[in-house]
């Protein structure tokens, strides 16, 4: 990890507006809590803040989420800048892709994914491809180990990848039809690979 | 109470104690960094590790209660160690991963000399570091015109975050990123607006956070230390002045929990360049309407050929806001000899000294205010009057149980409060009851009326005094045990003058009638800059800074700042404290009572005391209360009563705000440049928040 400072000005827009739909759902978080305590909403608003953002959170979405919680900006600027779920920067438009690289997913070639990354996004993480549909990072195990290695793009992960099997996930998300989320190579969710191997009979 | 062994010794504290305090209790020191008594705990500095006995590894002791350690197996009371092996692997261990990242550069901090780190490195460290890497990099952050950044040093113990949120109530101080990475801004490097910045440096264990204004000034052991009391407001903060030779290099807070506990505001820390700028270091006479240097001689002439051609009735003095007691008193026996009467103290004008000394002090105290549970305030703004008082006011808002309503102008106070309105006419509504905030005023256990001194300046002033005396009667403010009417001053001489009988009380005019054309012939400024003296009066301007009563006098005698003369102050609450000289005047210049009295002699109306001490014998003879030091003669129900019988029918008028400017009050920190940059970024700030 490294130093998460906000993205520079002349990429921040100059406002920042909920949406009706998101707005609702800020409002239902902060009603959960007692009141004097709504800044515990902070987190799951400054989500739906990114995902409507296009993925990142921008300076002017912080100061919305104060004002919207009565909070100091520092504060909320602290929690952004805390958690490596909240982009601080534009990220790809058609894709972020979240590239497990802990001990696992390392010994089963994790390595060659983020070489991937590096030919085909940008050389360095969280820079934009030259079309800024794209983007990479790496990041500290998603907990899906027995399918390494795997990446994690949007809400979904894609799991027991290859070079050319993920390979084909970005072609996939370049042109808009995203592969199916889960193993790339044909097995079961975590089940072994090749079929089941025990249970068979079920008599 | 909860029984402990602490280092073999056993120990009775209270169960509320955490095992830090208890063991500083059982005279075991116990080294830290993030914990300081008067913010919450943190714990993330680990220095304070001791050990438990049956527990599995060392606890961080200001994290941990008394009622939360086991007893031994027989019912034993838990034991504690302080000096254990453990304990001290413990510390060598936490101090050695705090100096991981912690540049060697004491020899240019200018934290060296007086930093925690630097001593507790000492104390409980090693000699060496096992870490051969790179050490840790952190840009340096803006925080203002007042504190300095060197963003390496910090240790993350977030006491200034703490403060700025908890006591300066500016939560504007934060820790972005974790980790390795944390660190320590503001939100996209604002300046701080906080008048009580200045602390964060006190309150940094290392060099990260240091004063701007005295950077690579000088070093602690090189200066000489004073102890004295500020006069930048009327709450009367303790002091150390720092002086190298005759120069004052800075000015620290003193502990003194029943003023200032230990925060000073910035304008007491940093007025320090104000005392070098500006000075009036010679006598000087205007001529042809021009003011050109003289001798003391050639002064004192021109005073005395004036005096001679006039009238003594038609001799007034008006005082400044940083007067000392000594030297009214020698001015106003000075002028006694003349047999006048003209006395006033800039803004005392409302008060009486004949209703006795509740009608004019903070009767509450300001320590008081922690026992109170209903606060109104009226016509005024302690942010800017007392900050440091209004840190206090905010500490007792924040254990909860304490409505505040304000009569006045509306203003950020750091605590929540009711607005009820903004003039006189909601004072009248209130006492009548028209409003709900009367209820709780009633129903309060301890209420306060606080009376801004804004209030009282007013033309109309002493009409609001006693409309707001007699609405501490009413609801029951004033009673056996509680004096709940206060007067707020916020300048350092008003009180002492008012004790000392320097007012108009005497018969003569006030400073109103002074300063308004044809009544005098000649008039004495003690250092009062915030009036304007009639045309035709010959001024002599007794003071310290080339100022507006200087630009206006006909004499301007050169006189010594408030670190260098031992004068007394009387707070705003009537407590009696003597400020202590740390420096001398500069050039010609003289303590003011030595002033008065070779004036008097020049003059051919000698006055009888020829040394401070014999002055000061004067003094206490008249008013004997004065020679309690540090202490308060306080006012009684009585005088309040007194004060509301006075009656009188207030104008109807908003109440204004008495400090526009709060780094800019009197002639010493108008003359500061770091009062100016303070002055322009936060009419900066202002003007943002308008937008």
């Amino acid at each position: 990890m490294s130093v998460r400072r906000l993205a520079p000005k002349e990429v921040q827009p100059a406002s920042f507006a909920f949406t009706e739909e998101n707005l609702a759902f800020a409002k239902q978080q902060i009603a959960k809590y007692p009141t004097g305590r709504q800044a515990s909403a902070v987190i799951a608003i400054l989500w739906r803040a990114q995902e409507q953002n296009e993925g990142w959170v921008s300076e002017a979405a912080i100061r919305v989420i104060a004002d919207m919680l009565d909070m100091p900006y520092i504060r909320v600027l602290e929690v952004a800048t805390f958690y490596t779920m909240f982009q601080l920067a534009p990220v790809g438009k058609k894709a972020h892709v979240q590239v497990c690289g802990t001990t696992p997913c390392r010994l089963r070639g994790a390595e060659d994914l983020i070489h991937v990354c590096e030919s085909r996004i940008h050389h360095d993480p969280f820079h934009l491809s030259k079309d800024g549909n794209f983007s990479w990072e790496e990041v500290e195990c998603l907990g899906a180990c027995v399918n390494a290695p795997m990446v994690l793009i949007g809400k979904d992960t894609y799991e027991d990848l290859t070079t050319e099997t993920f390979g084909k996930v970005l072609d996939g998300f370049a042109s808009g039809n995203p592969p199916k989320p889960g193993p790339q190579n044909g097995r079961q969710f975590s089940a072994p690979v090749g079929g089941p191997t025990t249970l068979k009979e079920t008599s | 109470m909860t029984k402990l062994i602490i280092d073999g010794k056993e120990i009775d504290v209270p169960a509320e104690y955490t095992l830090l305090q208890a063991c500083e209790a059982a005279g075991a020191e116990i080294p830290r960094f993030c914990y300081h008594e008067r913010l919450s705990i943190a714990g993330n500095c680990r220095m304070c590790l001791v050990e438990v006995k049956g527990g599995p590894k060392p606890v961080a002791s200001c994290a941990w209660g008394v009622r939360d350690c086991r007893p031994g197996p027989k019912g034993e009371p838990p034991e504690i160690s302080t000096r254990s092996p453990m304990v001290k692997k413990a510390r060598e261990g936490v101090m050695e991963f705090l100096l991981i990242n912690h540049p060697l550069d004491c020899p240019i901090c200018d934290q060296g000399g007086e930093c925690d780190l630097q001593d507790q490195a000492m104390g409980y460290g090693v000699d060496t570091s096992r870490f051969a890497e790179n050490k840790r990099a952190v840009e340096d952050k803006y925080l203002g015109a007042l504190v300095k950044t060197s963003m390496n040093r910090c240790i993350q113990c977030t006491r200034c975050v703490r403060f700025s949120a908890e006591v300066a109530g500016a939560p504007e101080m934060g820790a972005t990123g974790r980790g390795e990475d944390m660190e320590i801004t503001t939100y996209l490097e604002h300046a701080l607006t906080s008048e009580l910045q200045g602390n964060l440096v006190d309150i940094c264990p290392v060099g990260a956070l240091t004063s701007k204004p005295y950077a690579f000034a000088a070093r602690p052991w090189e200066l000489g230390k004073t102890q004295s009391i500020d006069v930048m407001d009327g709450v009367g903060s303790a002091i150390r002045v720092d002086t190298r030779g005759r120069e004052v290099m800075r000015i620290l807070p003193r502990i003194n929990e029943a003023v200032n506990e230990e925060w000073i505001s910035d304008k007491t820390r940093h007025v320090v360049d104000g005392l070098r700028t500006q000075r009036l270091d010679r006598p000087y006479i205007r001529a042809a309407g021009k003011l050109r240097a003289a001798s003391w001689p050639e002064a004192f002439a021109a005073i005395a050929a004036k005096a001679a051609r006039t009238d003594g009735k038609r001799i007034g003095a008006i005082a400044g806001d940083l007067a000392g007691v000594e030297e009214m008193f020698a001015l106003k026996d000075l002028l006694a000899k003349f047999g006048s009467a003209n006395l006033a103290v800039q803004g005392g004008d409302a008060f009486d000294p004949a209703l006795g000394r509740g009608s004019y002090i903070f009767n509450p105290t300001l320590a008081g205010v922690e026992q109170a549970d209903a606060l109104l305030i009226i016509g005024a703004n302690p942010r800017k009057e007392a900050a440091v008082f209004n840190a206090r006011i905010r500490k007792r808002w924040r254990t909860g149980g304490f409505k505040v309503g304000v009569i006045g102008a509306k203003a950020d106070l750091t605590y929540d409060y009711d607005h009820l309105g903004a003039g006189t006419e909601t004072l009248s509504d209130l006492a009548a009851g028209k409003h709900s905030f009367m209820n709780v005023l009633k129903n309060a256990k301890n209420p306060i009326i606080l009376v801004g001194a804004g209030a009282a300046t007013r033309h109309d002033g002493a009409a609001i005094l006693a409309a707001a005396a007699k609405l501490a009667l009413d609801i029951g403010a004033v009673k056996d045990g509680w004096n709940g009417f206060g007067v707020l001053h916020e300048t350092a001489s008003r009180v002492g003058a008012l004790d000392i009988g320097f007012s108009a009380s005497g018969g003569g005019l006030n400073a109103a009638q002074m300063t308004t054309f044809g009544t005098l012939d000649l008039l004495f400024l003690l250092g009062a800059d915030e009036i304007n003296a009639p045309d035709g009066t010959f001024v002599v301007y007794i003071g310290t800074h080339g100022d507006r009563g200087a630009h206006r006098a006909d004499v301007i005698l050169p006189a010594a700042a408030y670190t260098e003369k031992s004068a007394i102050y009387v707070n705003t609450e009537g407590r009696v404290q003597m400020t202590g000289r740390a420096a001398f005047p500069p050039g010609e210049a003289r303590e003011d009572w030595a002033i008065i009295r070779a004036l008097s002699e020049a003059l051919g109306k000698k006055l009888s005391y020829d040394s401070l001490s014999a002055l000061r014998q004067a003094v206490f003879k008249a008013v004997p209360h004065l020679i309690r030091l540090d202490q308060i003669e306080a006012g009684s129900a009585d005088q309040i009563k007194k004060l509301a019988g006075k009656g009188g029918s207030p104008e109807k008028a908003p109440f204004k705000p008495l400090v526009d400017d709060f780094y800019l009050t009197n002639p010493i920190a108008r003359a500061s440049a770091v009062m100016a940059e303070c002055s322009r970024l936060a009419s900066g700030h202002m003007l943002t928040a308008a937008e």
